[in-house]
C-alpha cells in the first residue's frame, strides 16, 4: 500500500497550471509546468518562483540555543549575528551526514533550522536525542510554514514590484523578517537560494504564501517545478541530500569542508572523524565529469577506470542546459579524483569516455 | 498501404509489408521534452515483442524503449545521433529503428489509431 501523498498549500494552484505532479519526499509535488528547459532559462535570465513549502523549519529556542545548535552543526553559530544565514551539516559521530541545511539567527538565544523535506522527522529526532543537558526548546513547525523560493537576477525588481518588499540593500546570507499574518507566524525573506543566481527565500504561513504565489504568477513570473530546481542547482555545484550526501558520505568526502568549522570552541559531533578524514585525505571524493556523447550518466550509474575496474557510481547527471556540456558528479576513489584523469561510465550497454572537471559547472551570480 | 499501431507504453510500429518502424508516439515526445539522446540497438539484434531495445532521454529521464513486436533489427535512424530532437518535431516520421517482423500475427494484439486515441483520453 502506497501511503497518502502530503499536499502542500499550493496544491491546488499546481492543478490549475497544469502542472505535472510526482511524490518527492512525501509530497506531491510539481515537477514542471511549461517544461523543464522553458523554466531552467527563466531563472536563469529573468525570474522563477518555485514551491518549496514541504522544506522543514525547525526552531531552536532558550538560553542554551546557540551551544545546542553548535553541538549539532557543522558551522559556527556562536560566530553568526542576528540576521546571518549560515549553510553547513549536521553529521553523524562517524562524519556521515545527517543533513545539510541553513542555519537562521534570529534572535541572540533563538534560531531557525530549515532542513530537507525527507529528513524533518530524522533531523528533529536527531537533535532531541542530542540535547541531554542544553537548556533550550526545539520545536519541529514544518507544518505551519509555507515557503516560496524567488529566483533570478530580477529578483530583487520582482521582489519591490511585485510584493511589496524592498531588499536592495539586503546582503546575501541574510534575511528579514516582517510582520506576518499574526504574531505566531512572523515572515522571514531571506537572500538565499538552490540555484546559482541571485534570489530569495519567503517564509510565511499558507494563506500569505498563497497569496504572494497568484500575485506573483499573475505578475508573469515563471512558474518552475523540482525539475528545473535539480537541473540549477546541479550546475551551480550544490549538493542534494540522497545524492552528493547522505549517511554515509562525509561533508569531506563532497569537497564541503570550507562548511565545517573543525576548530570552533566546544568542538561539534563528528568533528574528530572529520578533522582525522581532513588531514589522512577521504578515501573517496566527490568530483565533477564532463563526457563524451549525448547519453545521460544518471544517479546509480557505475563510474570506472579505463581499465573497466569499477570506481565509483554517479551522484547526478544532466546535459546542461546552459553550460551545453553532457556532465555528472560521482563519487570516486580518491586515487581518481585529480583533475583530467581519465574515466568511463557505464550507461545501459555502452560506456562513455569521461574525464574529471571541476564540479562547480556554472558560476553562481550571487549579490555578495 | 501502410498502417500504424501502438503499445500502451506509447511505441508505434508503422508496417509495410513484413517491415516495420518504431517510434514513439506524438503524446510521449511531448511528455518527454527535448529529447537530448537516442539510445538504439545495432543492426541484426533481435527482440522478441515488449522486450526493451534502447532507450530515449530528455534532461528530465531516461525511458525505456519496448519493441511492439517480435523481430530484427534491420536499419537504425542515423539522422538521430545528430539531431535527436528530430522526435519532438515530427514523431510520426522520425522513427527510431525499422525491422523485420517475425510474425505479422503478433499486430492483432496492439492498438490501431483509434484505439490508441481513446486510450490516451483514459490518461488524464
Amino acid at each position: 500500500m502506497e501511503n497518502e501523498l502530503k499536499k502542500t498549500c499550493l496544491h491546488q494552484a499546481h492543478s490549475e497550471l497544469g502542472a505535472s505532479m510526482a511524490p518527492f519526499a512525501g509530497y506531491d509535488m510539481p515537477i514542471e509546468y511549461s517544461g523543464l528547459d522553458t523554466e531552467h532559462t527563466a531563472v536563469r535570465t529573468h525570474a522563477g518562483v518555485f514551491d518549496v513549502s514541504h522544506m522543514g523549519e525547525i526552531f531552536i529556542e532558550g538560553p542554551d540555543a546557540v551551544d545546542l545548535v553548535n553541538h549539532v552543526f557543522t558551522g559556527d553559530a556562536a560566530a553568526l549575528a542576528p540576521g546571518a544565514i549560515v549553510y553547513g551539516m549536521m553529521c553523524r559521530p562517524d562524519g556521515g551526514t545527517v543533513d545539510d541545511l541553513l542555519v537562521y539567527r534570529l534572535a541572540d538565544s533563538k534560531f531557525l533550522l530549515v532542513v530537507n523535506a525527507s529528513n524533518i522527522d530524522k533531523d528533529y529526532d536527531w537533535i532531541k536525542a542530542n540535547a541531554d543537558g542544553y537548556d533550550a526548546a526545539i520545536l519541529n513547525r514544518s507544518a505551519d510554514y509555507g515557503q516560496l523560493a524567488l529566483q533570478g537576477p530580477e529578483s530583487e525588481t520582482v521582489l519591490r514590484d511585485v510584493l511589496g518588499i524592498d531588499a536592495a540593500a539586503m546582503k546575501f546570507y541574510t534575511f528579514t523578517a516582517l510582520p506576518g499574518a499574526d504574531d505566531a507566524h512572523p515572515m522571514i525573506v531571506s537572500r538565499t537560494g538552490y540555484t546559482g543566481e541571485d534570489g530569495f527565500e519567503i517564509y510565511a504561513d499558507e494563506g500569505t504564501v498563497i497569496d504572494m504565489w497568484h500575485r506573483l504568477i499573475d505578475a508573469g513570473v515563471t512558474p518552475c517545478g523540482l525539475g528545473c530546481r535539480d537541473t540549477l542547482r546541479f550546475e551551480a555545484g550544490l549538493p542534494l541530500y540522497g545524492d552528493e550526501l547522505a549517511d554515509d558520505i562525509t561533508p569531506v568526502e563532497a569537497g564541503l569542508s570550507m562548511f565545517v568549522k573543525l576548530d570552533k570552541p566546544g568542538g561539534f559531533i563528528g568533528r574528530d572523524a572529520l578533522a582525522r578524514q581532513k588531514t589522512e585525505g577521504p578515501k573517496k571524493r566527490l568530483v565533477g565529469l564532463e563526457l563524451e556523447g549525448a547519453a545521460t550518466a544518471r544517479h546509480g550509474f557505475e563510474v570506472l577506470d579505463i581499465d573497466g575496474a569499477v570506481v565509483g557510481h554517479v551522484t547526478t547527471g544532466y546535459n546542461s542546459l546552459t553550460v551545453g556540456k553532457n556532465l555528472a558528479v560521482a563519487l570516486v576513489d580518491a586515487a581518481y579524483a585529480p583533475l583530467g584523469t581519465h574515466l568511463q561510465v557505464k550507461i545501459r550497454r555502452r560506456m562513455a569516455n569521461a574525464v574529471v572537471v571541476k564540479k562547480r559547472f556554472y558560476i553562481p551570480n550571487y549579490k555578495k | 498501404m501502410a498502417k500504424t499501431y501502438y503499445l500502451p507504453s506509447h511505441e508505434y510500429i508503422t508496417v509495410e509489408g513484413d517491415e516495420g518502424r518504431v517510434g514513439i508516439s506524438e503524446y510521449a515526445a511531448s511528455q518527454l521534452g527535448a529529447v537530448t539522446y537516442v539510445d538504439m540497438p545495432a543492426e541484426g539484434d533481435t527482440f522478441d515483442a515488449g522486450e526493451d531495445f534502447g532507450a530515449i532521454e530528455s534532461r528530465k529521464a531516461a525511458s525505456d524503449l519496448y519493441m511492439p513486436v517480435a523481430g530484427e533489427i534491420i536499419a537504425v535512424n542515423e539522422d538521430l545521433e545528430n539531431d535527436p530532437r528530430l522526435i519532438n518535431n515530427d514523431p510520426a516520421n522520425a522513427w527510431i529503428v525499422k525491422i523485420r517482423i517475425s510474425d505479422p500475427s503478433e499486430l492483432d494484439k496492439l492498438m490501431d489509431a483509434d484505439a490508441y486515441r481513446m486510450y490516451l483520453t483514459t490518461l488524464h
